[in-house]
């Protein structure tokens, strides 16, 4: 019985068994579900999976059910962003607790809740216990900015090389606080827009609607909604590697208020989408502007840290190109959370300008379908890389070393670029093949990334497994894990 | 066994390069749906798109069966043509169009007056033979649908027979009937009710070709080569309102220039072929999944 609690301590009290707790409800789930469509679908598991768990699929809830799927594996991700938060960022332990707690019932409510709505027969009960579930994570929201309040002196900056206000508080801290609060705002954006115009019973998805010439509040505010949540949860994870890599100096001093700022007006655009829909896209390109320049200046600091160190670590006093690159290639984990962020640009940023900038000269002339295929990918690929590197890091302080850790920290990098590369180029296949001969590259781009993703998911298990065996040790690394803060991975405290 | 994976790997990813032969030979299956005939659908409510809003239309028209074939557009162009109805002009096959009224609407484009596309000449997908003087369809192609026509192509078919297109609601009506059904059949998809991505039909080559379209009416309970088919009419009789090709319908939105088709295609899979899927294309846009059908 002893051994049963003390595990149950660390899954769900200890930051680290927390994590791991929604990192594995994520992979089951993404496992579990997207057997239900594309190849897996193709392969008849689908059909096997719908038999075997009785999930009742009604053609005409789909939308509905994707979307209680997305929100559902959204809430997992925004807990780990939380957990990792209310450990890193300085705050009374009572907050801690409360915060956690009252996340960690929201987003188990979510998924209870949601899916069995949504693939097991609509019981409205349940669609209750989700909205109660989305509400206790939006009260955790407003407990995590209470306890953020930056403006206090027990948290202003004692080691200065960290970006801090003339008073000495912590623009790092501010940035967290700034997002959190854009982040609620944010959430009331879908919320009550969907609830009031939709009133839960008309459910499309964004990308269905781009092309319509005048859309309707719901649909604005919709659209606002979805795009500005992955960008702050992206935001958030950023300031979370900001943390991670102890960013700091004149970079950090001069990054930290992009992000804020960033993240404020690429908010306030969004928000503007619905009112003044013409002036709100400059907004948003200008605050998703500032917003990526911070990131790019954290992705500076993190390799030149990278390198200075490992340089000193071999007793070189100075790198050469080569010499330079090896050695910030040595740690896939510490290089891959920054990597990806840079991929982000080719697969996401830059596509996302393009398609922007030449939507009416070229993909407005392609059918609606083609362009939907853009904007789904488009999105996928920036949750997915934000997930990347939220498991790079995850992998880091859950302690794999040696061998596990090259081959995991590279086959998430090769393997997801690989994947999202190969999906980019399907996405844009039309710029370069005629309709007719597209077969092929439609095989070898579904191929990789089927490849890709696989290998992923693979790594993900094989991580998933390590642990869990992990959890049948009476000594594993789960019982020094309960003890231990994500804060001792920040190599220098301020 | 390392150098075994990567082998397999570089065969894989070579066979998915295989060239696109646009002329492979495809087999030729008569149906025996007539492409000539026609289906009443009785004026009354229905129930339209997802969220089953009653709409009421209160008249009788009728739709043809199946949609236009490659045969039928190329005896209209040869009598068309002969008339003076549409001309040939740098490789396509154009006609007159009056224009719409422009609202300058957001990402809306002008259409004015003038001669505009129907069909493209020098396209090999286009299942069509040219001596100079008449057009025939390929004879394996004959009884399937027309392609690689543009709106405007299939508009001016439907007008010169004094027909025309079916708005996007008739379309629905004659797809869906008077209940609620999601799929012109029924409320489930087998991959033998319709011509969808993977639906392993005897056109379907994945390797190199794709998808291909099949025959008008195909998937009537026949068995073809082995290939056994589901009969799936709409409730009014009328064959392969979902897959195979997308359909034009006639509606013209005020601040946009974009047109709409139903029905999914053979290049899609199953979620599109739900009947209140749309998609949209410029008028002039021409592709080997769009066909259409007319109304009466």
């Amino acid at each position: 019985m002893q051994a049963i609690k003390d595990r149950f301590n660390f899954l769900f009290k200890s930051t680290k068994g927390l994590i791991l707790v929604a990192i594995a409800l994520c992979a089951i789930i993404s496992a579990f579900f997207g057997s239900l469509s594309g190849p897996m679908a193709d392969l008849g598991v689908k059909e096997i999976i719908v038999n075997t768990f009785g999930i009742d699929l009604v053609e005409a809830e789909r939308e509905g059910r994707i979307i209680m799927l997305y929100h559902v594996i959204a809430m997992a991700v925004i807990a780990i962003e939380t957990y990792i938060i209310t450990d890193m960022v300085p705050m009374k332990e009572h907050q801690r607790v409360q915060i956690n707690s009252t996340i960690t019932f929201g987003y188990l409510a979510a998924i209870f809740g949601g899916l069995l709505f949504a693939y097991w027969g609509t019981s409205w009960i349940l669609h209750g216990v989700y909205i109660a579930g989305l509400t206790l994570i939006f009260f955790a929201g407003c407990l995590l900015v209470y306890a953020l309040w930056p403006w206090r002196e027990e948290y202003k900056v004692k080691n200065k090389e960290y970006a801090h206000s003339r008073k000495g508080f912590d623009m790092e801290r501010i940035a967290f606080f700034a997002t959190a609060v854009v982040t609620l705002a944010s959430a009331i954006f879908g919320a009550v827009p969907g609830s009031f115009y939709g009133n839960g019973f008309f459910t499309f998805l964004a990308e269905n609607v781009v092309r319509e010439p005048v859309k309707t509040t719901l649909q604005k505010s919709i659209i606002g909604h979805l795009h500005i949540m992955l960008a702050l949860i992206a935001i958030m994870c950023t300031l979370i590697i900001c943390r991670y890599m102890d960013f700091k100096g004149i970079l950090h001093k001069i990054a930290m208020p992009f992000l804020i700022f960033g993240a404020i007006v690429l908010s306030v655009g969004t928000w503007l989408v619905v009112p003044f829909e013409g002036v709100a896209h400059a907004v948003i390109y200008g605050g998703s502007t500032i917003a990526m320049l911070g990131a790019l200046l954290l992705v500076i600091y993190s390799w030149r840290k990278i390198i200075r160190e490992g340089l000193a670590e071999k007793g070189y006093k100075r790198g050469n190109f080569f010499r330079s690159t090896a050695i910030l290639l040595r740690d896939p984990l510490k290089f891959g959370v920054t990597w990806q962020m840079v991929f982000m640009n080719f697969t996401v940023s830059g596509v996302g300008i393009f398609v922007a900038v030449k939507l009416d000269e070229i993909f407005r002339k392609w059918p609606f379908m083609d362009e939907k295929l853009i904007l789904t990918g488009h999105w996928h690929i920036l949750a997915t890389l934000t997930a990347t590197i939220l498991l790079l890091y995850y992998a880091d302080f859950a302690g794999l070393k040696g061998k596990a850790r090259q081959w995991f920290g590279w086959s998430i990098i090769i393997f997801s670029d690989l994947a999202f590369g190969a999906v980019t180029v399907y996405e844009m296949k039309r710029l370069f093949v005629e309709e007719a001969f597209q077969q092929p590259v439609v095989n070898i781009t579904t191929f990789l990334g089927d490849i890709g993703l696989v290998i992923v998911l693979i790594a993900l298990a094989a991580l998933m497994i390590w642990r869990l065996i992990d959890l049948f040790k009476k000594r594993g690394r789960w019982s020094q894990e309960i003890h231990e803060n994500l804060e001792s991975y920040v190599e220098e405290r301020r | 066994m390392k150098n075994l994976s990567i082998i397999i790997f570089f065969v894989l990813l070579l066979t998915a390069c295989a060239p696109v032969d646009i002329n492979h030979p495809a087999p030729i299956f008569d149906t025996g749906i007539d492409p000539d005939s026609w289906a009443t659908i009785p004026a009354g409510e229905f129930y339209q798109g997802q969220f089953n809003k009653e709409v009421n239309l209160d008249y009788e028209y009728e739709m043809m069966v199946t949609n236009v074939t490659n045969r039928q557009f190329a005896e209209f162009l040869n009598k068309a043509l002969n008339d003076g109805y549409i001309k040939i002009s740098e490789n396509e096959i154009v006609g007159y169009y009056p224009g719409d009224e422009f609202h300058g609407g957001r990402h809306e484009e002008e259409i004015t007056a003038g001669d505009y596309i129907h069909i493209p000449l020098d396209d090999p997908v286009l299942r069509l033979d040219f001596d100079g003087t008449n057009f025939s369809a390929q004879s394996t192609w004959a009884n399937h649908p027309m392609t690689m026509v543009s709106w405007f192509g299939a508009k001016a078919y439907c007008e010169y027979y004094d027909w025309r297109l079916p708005s996007e609601l008739e379309w629905e009506k004659a797809a869906r009937g008077t209940d609620g059904r999601p799929f012109p059949w029924g409320e489930t998809i087998k991959r033998n009710n319709a011509n969808l991505i993977n639906s392993r039909d005897p056109f379907e080559e994945m390797k190199s070709l794709g998808s291909r379209t099949t025959p008008v009416g195909f998937y009537n309970g026949n068995t073809y080569d082995g290939y056994q088919t589901i009969d799936s009419p709409s409730p009014y009789g009328i064959y392969d309102m979902a897959g195979n090709v997308w359909e034009w319908t006639s509606n013209v939105y005020d601040e946009q220039h974009y047109r709409y088709l139903r029905g999914g295609s053979k290049d899609v899979y199953e979620n599109y072929l739900r009947i209140w899927i749309r998609n949209s294309a410029m008028p002039s846009f021409t592709s080997p999944g769009f066909g259409f059908r007319c109304v009466r």
